[in-house]
């Protein structure tokens, strides 16, 4: 049966299992849009700038397991969604991306909202098409979702001029994709998880440092009882906060420049590090010539280019984190590695990270403190980037594997506004909770009316402190607290912002209130922006200074509190 | 391994696609790898590419090369040659000025090199050369003294040797 390339878009997007798109169209994309109402099985959510719809395709990636699919059209619209490409890349969350692009006689010609939206968009994706002919599409589809999910995930983005569009072609989806130069690696080899077993069962003071990895094979289990088994304390990146129950006796939670200090000094003072997909990333490691010198790194990580990236390896698995790690459990010995517990727990007593400093101000801390406490740690939490991410990374408790949404490699200002909204469209029964800081909120704050349009149940915490937090903590300590261009004195009333969308906004000036407007925000139907005052030049401790190592870990001043 | 840099080869079989040398040439640019020289040309299979590149950088980062130009979709295969019994030439086409003096004296030197003069006028001729890139860097030396007006060379290709790696 001939149809026409939008109705092959759509077919194929069914073929895939694709239920909601997030879109926003124009003059490219309208024969596409032509075609949406005869396939009602497509949920297309209107965004109000194409960086939301990337974004939340990103959101709802991560929490659904499905590939994410954003629409936008040719030029501006396409322009647009790179930031989220970007993001989607570094995190290695699967994507589709759809963008029309200007007519086949017109490419080339700088013809009107044209773009070189392959060009541009190569080195953030994993891989990009433009097709020239509607006879391709079905085939190209198919291998986009494919490259998408499988191996290490990516983005991938489809380029398709507006005639393709309405060129007709004969539908037939494929059952295989022919990508002779695309073999993602799967089942890892037994030797060199032998090789990792004697080394694992040979250690002194073991450490599992757990990444996105484990979330993105869905690994969390195996990774539990691996820990249990070999009593190994394990340690979550950014990204792999979740894959591992944080109220666990043996977690650890997250290192690096704002992890918590115990956390980085078990990884200093470890003799083998087993990291199961995390990538030894700047955040992490710091300097990386001091790095945790004196251990043997263990890498499983599913793209072997991960591989001695970034420093040396003693043994490298390159597979399925899953698969990888249920080989290793049975080869790893019963350990109770007392002496190395004991040490933990020193360090844990010397380095009380995340205690809360009493005071009558209101703190963030204390704020995601309570968000976490009162919903049992059952939300799920997303964020963008900065102090707020920080705090939430530190101070929420997650459980669940797949409950924190945050922008780790790229670190996207905005992301928790969009990230939340595919969030909650992916998972309606959960709550969401967004948290924001007032800078990257006001970066992507158009789609409060997304999410009013669909009735999306977000509960938005702005710790609103009026300024760009992180870079003014960096100018406190780097720059002679000279505040250049990190100060906001132009904010919304984030209160009347929300009313002007028809949601719920409730002002939090005292500690006192925080709890009751958290549960306020929860029992009002809608989204429901909670504006937190919060202290301004508040700092995120402990902090390991870029580039710096261990030895220059920073911890809160004991002697911070002053007389309110 | 080493941490001194020094000048691999690397050959990969590619996808005849458009785009794709942009694709490779971007994630060189990208991670700072340094292309001494990149050639390529139509493989034995129909649709297939091969590129020989030559990259001056250490040990690890070659890995990283490698590994970085494997993972691009359309790149199908990928050897490095470092080490490998392998064949690998170069052409060279060096344009001299000449004037009936100097001229037989450089036919002498072609000679000897086992080059060819494709191309004479009054005031110059072009000569082209085959071999290792040492061997067109010695003709090159010698050629100085009269002059050269221009040069065009291929960059390194290579070919491993006996059926080892079939390819």
């Amino acid at each position: 049966m001939k149809l026409t390339g939008g109705q092959i878009v759509c077919e194929s997007l069914l073929q895939e299992g694709v239920t909601d798109i997030f879109g926003l169209p124009g003059g490219a994309m309208l024969p596409l849009y032509g075609t949406l109402p005869q396939y009602p099985q497509l949920n297309h959510i209107l965004v109000r700038h194409e960086q939301g719809a990337a974004m939340a395709a990103d959101g709802y990636a991560r929490v659904s397991g499905k590939v994410g699919v954003c629409w936008a059209t040719s030029g501006p619209g396409a322009t647009n969604i790179v930031t989220g490409l970007a993001n989607a890349m570094m995190d290695s969350v699967p994507l589709v991306a759809i963008t029309g692009q200007v007519g086949r006689p017109s490419i080339g010609k700088d013809a009107f909202q044209e773009t070189d939206v392959t060009g541009v968009t190569l080195p953030v994706t994993k891989h990009n098409y433009l097709v020239m002919h509607a006879s391709e599409i079905a085939r190209v589809i198919k291998e986009a979702f494919y490259i998408a999910r499988t191996g290490r995930p990516g983005p991938v983005l489809v380029d398709i001029p507006k005639d393709v569009f309405t060129e007709e072609a004969e539908f037939l989806y494929p059952d295989f994709c022919d990508l002779p130069g695309y073999r993602p690696a799967f089942d890892p080899d037994v030797k060199e998880i032998e090789s990792a077993a004697e080394l694992i069962n040979a250690a002194k003071r073991p450490v599992i440092l757990a990444g996105h990895g484990v979330l993105l094979s869905g690994a969390s289990e195996e990774l539990r009882t691996l820990a249990e088994k070999a009593q190994i304390p394990v340690i979550t990146t950014l990204l792999g906060i979740s894959s591992f129950p944080e109220s666990h006796i043996l977690s650890m939670g997250m290192p690096g420049m704002h992890g918590v200090a115990w956390a980085s000094y078990a990884l200093h003072e470890a003799d083998v590090i087993l990291s199961l997909g995390a990538r030894f990333d700047d955040r992490v490691t710091g300097d990386i010539s001091r790095f945790a010198p004196d251990s043997k790194k263990i890498h499983f990580d599913i793209d072997v280019s991960e591989i001695g990236k970034t420093l040396p390896t003693s043994v490298g698995v390159v597979g399925d984190i899953k698969l990888g790690v249920r080989k290793l459990i049975p080869m790893v010995q019963q350990k109770s590695h007392a002496q190395w517990m004991r040490r933990l727990e020193e360090l844990r007593d010397e380095h009380p990270s995340l205690t809360i400093r009493k005071t009558p101000k209101l703190l963030p801390q204390y704020i995601l403190q309570k968000i976490s406490q009162i919903t049992e740690s059952q939300a799920i939490i997303v964020t963008g980037v900065g102090q707020h991410q920080m705090w939430a990374a530190q101070h929420c408790t997650f459980e669940e594997p797949g409950t924190l949404v945050t922008s780790g490699g790229l670190g996207t200002m905005g992301f928790e506004v969009p990230a939340a909204m595919g969030a909650k469209v992916a998972r309606p029964d959960k709550q969401v909770w967004s948290i924001a800081g007032d800078g990257g909120f006001q970066m992507t704050m158009s789609e409060l009316a997304t999410i009013a349009e669909n009735k999306l149940e977000i509960k938005f915490a702005i710790l609103n402190n009026n300024f760009l937090g992180m870079v003014r903590q960096w100018q406190e300590f780097f720059y002679e607290r000279e505040y250049t261009a990190t100060h906001y004195t132009g904010n919304p009333d984030f209160v009347k912002l929300a009313d002007a969308y028809g949601l719920t906004g409730i002002r939090v000036d005292n500690s006192a209130d925080v709890e009751g407007a958290i549960r306020q925000a929860i029992n009002t139907p809608g989204a429901v922006i909670l504006d937190f005052r919060v202290e301004q030049e508040e700092n995120v401790f402990p902090m390991i200074p870029a580039g710096q190592s261990i030895y220059e870990l920073m911890e809160e001043p004991t002697e911070i509190e002053e007389p309110a | 391994m080493t941490a001194v840099a020094y000048e691999h080869t690397i050959v990969a079989l590619v996808q005849d696609r458009a785009g794709v040398l942009n694709r490779i040439s971007s994630m060189f640019r990208r991670r700072g790898y340094n292309i001494v020289s990149l050639a390529v040309g139509h493989s034995e299979k129909n649709g297939l590419s091969r590129m020989t590149f030559v990259v001056n950088c250490d040990d690890v980062t070659i890995d990283q090369v490698r590994k970085q130009l494997d993972k691009l979709i359309e790149v199908i295969e990928v050897t490095d040659m470092t080490g490998l019994a392998s064949v690998t030439r170069e052409l060279a086409l060096i344009k001299v000025a000449t004037s009936l003096e100097t001229r037989s004296e450089i036919i002498q030197l072609v000679d000897i090199f086992r080059a060819n003069i494709v191309d004479v006028t009054i005031d110059s001729v072009i000569i082209e050369v085959t071999g290792d890139e040492n061997k067109v860097d010695s003709l090159l030396t010698l050629l100085d003294t009269f002059g050269i007006v221009e040069i065009m060379r291929t960059g390194r290709i290579a070919i491993p040797r006996g059926m080892a790696l079939g390819g």
